[in-house]
């Protein structure tokens, strides 16, 4: 009963309606779904080794159906609902591996075995479908209902460490934010179809005119699906939820949700404003470029005085939102090849940073604050190395893939004539490496922290002239919820913090690490992983063009 | 042969990891003195004669963009090449001896500023330079940060601040280089030689010029944009301050000759008051500053800044004989800058201090260290002689064609830097010892280093048609396109 051939008896299956071939990604997920969640029964809290197992199984053959779909032609399925092409199946499996990568790093994960193993990697994996679905999304009802089958699972997931506070607070934060996003998105959805009178995204195009001053619906739509997915993506000034909800959610949930939450909300971003709203890309590109310089700078400068790792690459997230927006809103095939090639460096190299950031969670008292890797370099380069590769990538240094992230980037704009937000993202970058190298400071440059059971009282001249200007923000780090009594003793009852039993998440972060390097020196396979995206963007546009 | 001279240093460096703690500074010397053995070789098998490139390497790197791997050398940058290996073999010689803490990661670091220095300089597509312009930084960033002394972490956080604002502006400034004559050019490319060919209009070429002028002024440091300069002077260690200042300063310089003047030759002139003025002012500046400095890492510093000046204003006298001028003092200041600072390395080993106040007497029992700092300070000064008078010499009069008020403040320049270069000497070599000051002689590690050094200086002093005369057709290819512009004014 081995799932592959489950999936091939129902590739093989003829039907008129539904071509099940492109569909078979998401049946994979929905039937490993099931079994996980069934499995989850075994044991008290569900079997740790058998609900990853399944889970990774799950994972790896959704995979290679999607990669056996990128090699087939382009499909639309069940009445032109969903669209198997390029964009979707690239984002897609930047999810499946996101998620592929948050199951080592749940393995032991203290939320993750509280919640019980099957329920979360269920819900993992219904995000992930919800993900696949959104990305394949060419109708105004599929993109909502797959925003929310993507989002639902997320607030629970953060949600799902207990006996934390701020883990609770971070999920019903991320509830009430994320419903009104959603709230607004749908509104605004139902404005453009009162004016356009359709659903399908080609449809929506053909109906709606060039010239939108006499049609203030449609305008009213577009502003308001812009804001929900602003929401979504964590554009400033639509941000504000990003870094409370990164912090407080379980470690491995925030990395999962920085990156494949990001991913595929501007899939379908880039696939509802450049196809449906295609037109009218006059009207709201000036608005998204707004944004996106907003967000470039909004992101940084909030990152500055965060103590917390991750507060700060929560607003760096909003940051790096910011320059993934400027691919999309030039609304090119080389803007949206740049997006994706963006989407995917950015994927590698916060799992490397958050996978760092989880592991010292657990080795250290001090959560995930920036003394949790002081000294690193000295006593563990194998953590050490992948954090600076990160950061440094983050902040698009050369020789690693995010410096050519941001040089697709900015191609793109400049030839998109939106050179000044190419000079935005240079600008942006000048100021984030501010706090990635505080970052790279603390790791190699500052001695380990004293191990001592009072953290608040760390002496004040370790920190020397460094933290001299930001006396404030370190009072108010005191309002923060720490990880204290409980969550200690917690780990106390499991053996304490542990060290060599994370041997599989190290041998990931390093993978990653090697990635980002890999593809900052030959990004050649990746371009061209990333031009499916921008080609099929550019047909489906051509298509609409025919028909309207 | 160039992809070899380029990548050597980081295999040696990544090899090091794997060897034994002893192991890793004698086997990190060994990769640099290879490193220089091949650069002899590709100094000797240039054709002098030639302006073209030579050794080219060329394959396909990022199609996408049209970026390709491009390398090659002409006559500007084969020298620079050389210096580039002299000075590392040095510094790790020096460094080796010293075992420093944590040395695999310490000699990476110089491995990655190595390879990334030859491949600023060795460079032929625009991209690729800039990526290896902005890489040189990493590694500084590291070394000055983890061994570095006093206030090190604000050092390093001004100096990448100060020249990643330039570097990254550059960035923008490349791409839209590319993007904008890629009508004209027939696709995208980032190839020097093709970007020359079509010169973009003025409006563009003025903007762009000033993203590359920042970053490159930034990195020499010249007058205004030195800010960084000092805190990163104090908090360096030595050998590395030897590379930041022998070496790195240069990529600025050189990226003027080989980036701004061929691709933006209207700009060039356009500004060339504007950075003749920069460079003229650098000159006063550097000079007097060097001159009340007591601290003798900033008294070399300064001096940098001076000399820089100086090499800013035989590029922008946009005549055969400054450009001249500024290759072959390009090459002067790296060396001696160079001796200069393993001298303030070896004063601190017997004085335990940076202040020249506490200094002195060192000469009546160090003859040797004496009269190699002699030859170093008289050429600092640039005495007839020296290869820095030819050097400033040549510079000069390429001002002197130019700009006559400006090149005659410079000449003041000259006088300047006899005052500060003397002082210098004088306060550390002669008067009474202090207490607390030990005057040993020269030690054999320490002589290893200097001596060639010295040597170098010195072989250079009698035979600088080494480097003239292989310089100045690759200087006239440099400065040609600004000709057609000129013709047609005053046609």
């Amino acid at each position: 009963m081995s799932l592959l051939s489950l999936a091939q008896t129902v590739t093989n299956f003829e039907a008129p309606d539904v071509d099940y071939a492109a569909l078979s990604p998401a049946i994979a997920l929905t039937v490993g779904l099931v079994i996980v969640l069934a499995a989850g029964v075994i044991g008290p809290r569900g079997n740790r080794w058998l609900s990853s197992g399944l889970t990774l199984l799950t994972l790896a053959i959704t995979a290679g159906l999607l990669i056996w779909r990128l090699g087939e032609p382009d499909a639309e399925i069940i009445a032109g609902a969903l669209g198997v092409d390029g964009l979707s199946i690239t984002i897609a499996l930047m999810c499946v591996v996101a998620a592929a990568f948050v199951v080592p790093l749940q393995l032991r994960d203290v939320a993750a075995e509280e919640a019980g193993f099957g329920e979360s990697h269920a819900l993992l994996l219904g995000s992930v479908l919800g993900m696949l679905l959104l990305a394949e999304a060419q109708n105004l009802i599929t993109f909502f209902i797959a925003l929310e089958l993507l989002s639902i699972p997320l607030y629970v997931l953060c949600g799902s460490h207990r006996i934390r506070g701020s883990s609770l607070e971070s999920g019903l934060k991320y509830l009430i934010i994320g419903s009104l996003g959603s709230a607004t998105l749908l509104y605004g959805m139902a404005f453009i179809y009162g004016g356009s009178g359709a659903t399908d995204f080609d449809a929506i195009a053909a109906g709606i005119g060039t010239d939108l001053a006499d049609d203030p619906l449609i305008l009213i739509g577009i502003a308001l699906c812009a804001v929900g997915l602003a929401f979504k993506v964590s554009v400033a000034p639509f941000h504000q939820w990003t870094p409370d909800v990164y912090e407080g959610a379980p470690t491995p949930i925030t990395s999962f949700m920085a990156v494949a939450t990001k991913a595929a909300a501007f899939a379908v971003f880039a696939r509802f404003f450049i196809v449906a709203l295609g037109p009218s890309v006059d009207q709201w590109q000036p608005a998204l470029a707004a944004l996106a310089a907003i967000s470039i700078i909004v992101g940084n400068v909030g990152a500055l005085g965060q103590d917390s790792l991750k507060r700060l690459l929560g607003y760096s997230g909003v940051a790096q939102a910011g320059y993934i927006l400027v691919g999309l809103l030039v609304a090119t095939e080389e803007g949206v090849s740049a997006m994706v090639f963006y989407l995917a460096a950015y994927t590698i190299m916060n799992l490397a940073a958050f996978a760092v950031i989880a592991v010292r969670e657990r080795e250290t008292p001090f959560g995930d604050d920036i003394e949790s890797v002081q000294g690193l370099g000295r006593d563990r380069p194998a953590l050490a190395w992948p954090l600076t590769i990160a950061m440094l990538a983050l902040a698009g240094l050369p020789g690693t893939a995010g410096f050519m992230g941001k040089l697709f980037l900015i191609e793109s704009s400049v030839g998109g004539d939106y050179t000044w937000l190419g000079v935005m993202i240079v600008i942006g970058s000048m100021i984030s490496l501010a706090y990635y190298l505080r970052v790279i400071s603390a790791i190699w440059m500052r001695p380990a922290p004293q191990l001592a059971p009072a953290i608040a009282g760390a002496s004040p001249d370790a920190h020397g002239a460094f933290h001299a200007g930001d006396g404030s923000s370190r009072e108010d780090r005191e309002d923060r919820p720490r990880p204290s009594g409980p969550v200690l003793a917690g780990r106390a009852l499991r053996g304490g913090p542990s060290g060599g039993r994370c041997s599989l998440v190290v041998g990931a972060t390093i993978i990653a690490a090697a990635a980002t390097i890999v593809f900052g020196i030959a990004p050649s396979p990746l371009v061209d992983f990333a031009e499916n995206a921008g080609s099929s963007i550019v047909e489906m546009v051509g298509q609409v063009g025919q028909t309207g | 042969m160039l992809s070899t001279i380029l990548w050597l240093p980081l295999a040696v460096g990544l090899v090091g990891f794997m060897l034994p703690k002893r192991l890793v500074g004698a086997w990190a010397l060994l990769g640099s003195v290879g490193s220089l053995v091949l650069a002899i070789a590709l100094v000797a098998g240039f054709d002098g004669a030639s302006g073209a490139l030579q050794e080219s390497v060329s394959d396909s790197w990022i199609p996408d963009l049209g970026v390709r791997y491009e390398l090659g050398v002409d006559g500007l940058s084969v020298f620079m090449v050389l210096l580039t290996s002299i000075l590392w073999t040095a510094s790790i010689l020096w460094s080796a001896f010293a075992h420093p803490d944590r040395a695999r990661n310490y000699f990476f670091m110089l491995a990655v500023g190595q390879t990334a220095a030859l491949g600023a300089f060795m460079a032929q597509d625009l991209l690729l330079f800039v990526l290896f312009f902005d890489l040189m930084l990493i590694p500084f960033y590291f070394l000055i940060g983890g061994w570095g002394t006093g206030d090190r972490i604000r050092a390093t956080i001004k100096m990448i601040v100060f020249t990643l604002v330039g570097s990254l502006l550059m960035l923008v400034a490349a791409i839209a280089t590319a993007v904008l004559s890629s009508d004209a050019a027939g696709g995208l490319t980032f190839s020097l030689e093709a970007l020359r060919q079509v010169p973009l209009e003025d409006g563009s070429q003025y903007w762009i010029f000033c993203f590359f002028a920042l970053a490159f002024l930034v990195k020499m440091p010249a007058f205004l944009v030195h800010g960084w300069m000092p805190d990163a002077y104090r908090a360096a260690p030595l050998p590395v301050l030897v590379l930041l200042s022998g070496v790195l300063s240069k990529v600025g310089a050189y990226g003027f000759l080989r980036v701004v003047i061929p691709l933006f030759p209207d700009a060039s002139i356009h500004f060339q008051e504007l950075m003749m003025i920069i460079a003229v002012a650098s000159i006063v500046y550097g000079s007097i500053m060097a001159f009340t400095q007591t601290n003798v890492r900033l008294i070399a510093g300064y001096s940098s800044v001076a000399q820089l000046g100086f090499i800013t204003l035989g590029i922008f006298s946009l005549r055969p004989d400054g450009g001249d001028g500024a290759v072959i003092q390009m090459f002067n200041h790296g060396l001696v800058v160079a001796a200069v600072l393993f001298v303030i390395a070896i004063l601190y080993e017997r004085s335990e201090t940076e202040d020249i106040r506490e200094m002195g007497g060192l000469a009546q029992r160090a003859p040797v260290l004496a009269i190699l700092f002699v030859i170093v300070t008289m050429a600092t000064l640039a005495i007839p002689g020296s290869a820095n008078f030819v050097g400033e010499f040549f510079i000069l009069t390429g001002a002197f064609e130019s700009k006559v008020a400006l090149a005659l403040i410079a000449s003041v320049g000259i006088a300047l830097a006899a005052f500060y270069a003397l002082r210098m000497y004088q306060r550390t070599m002669h008067n009474r010892l202090p207490a607390g000051m030990v005057s040993r002689e020269i030690t054999l590690r320490e002589g290893a280093v200097l001596v060639p050094l010295v040597g170098c200086i010195v072989a250079l002093a009698f035979y600088p048609g080494l480097i003239t005369t292989r310089g100045e057709v690759s200087v006239e290819r440099s400065l040609a396109s600004l000709e057609e512009p000129e013709t047609v004014a005053q046609r």
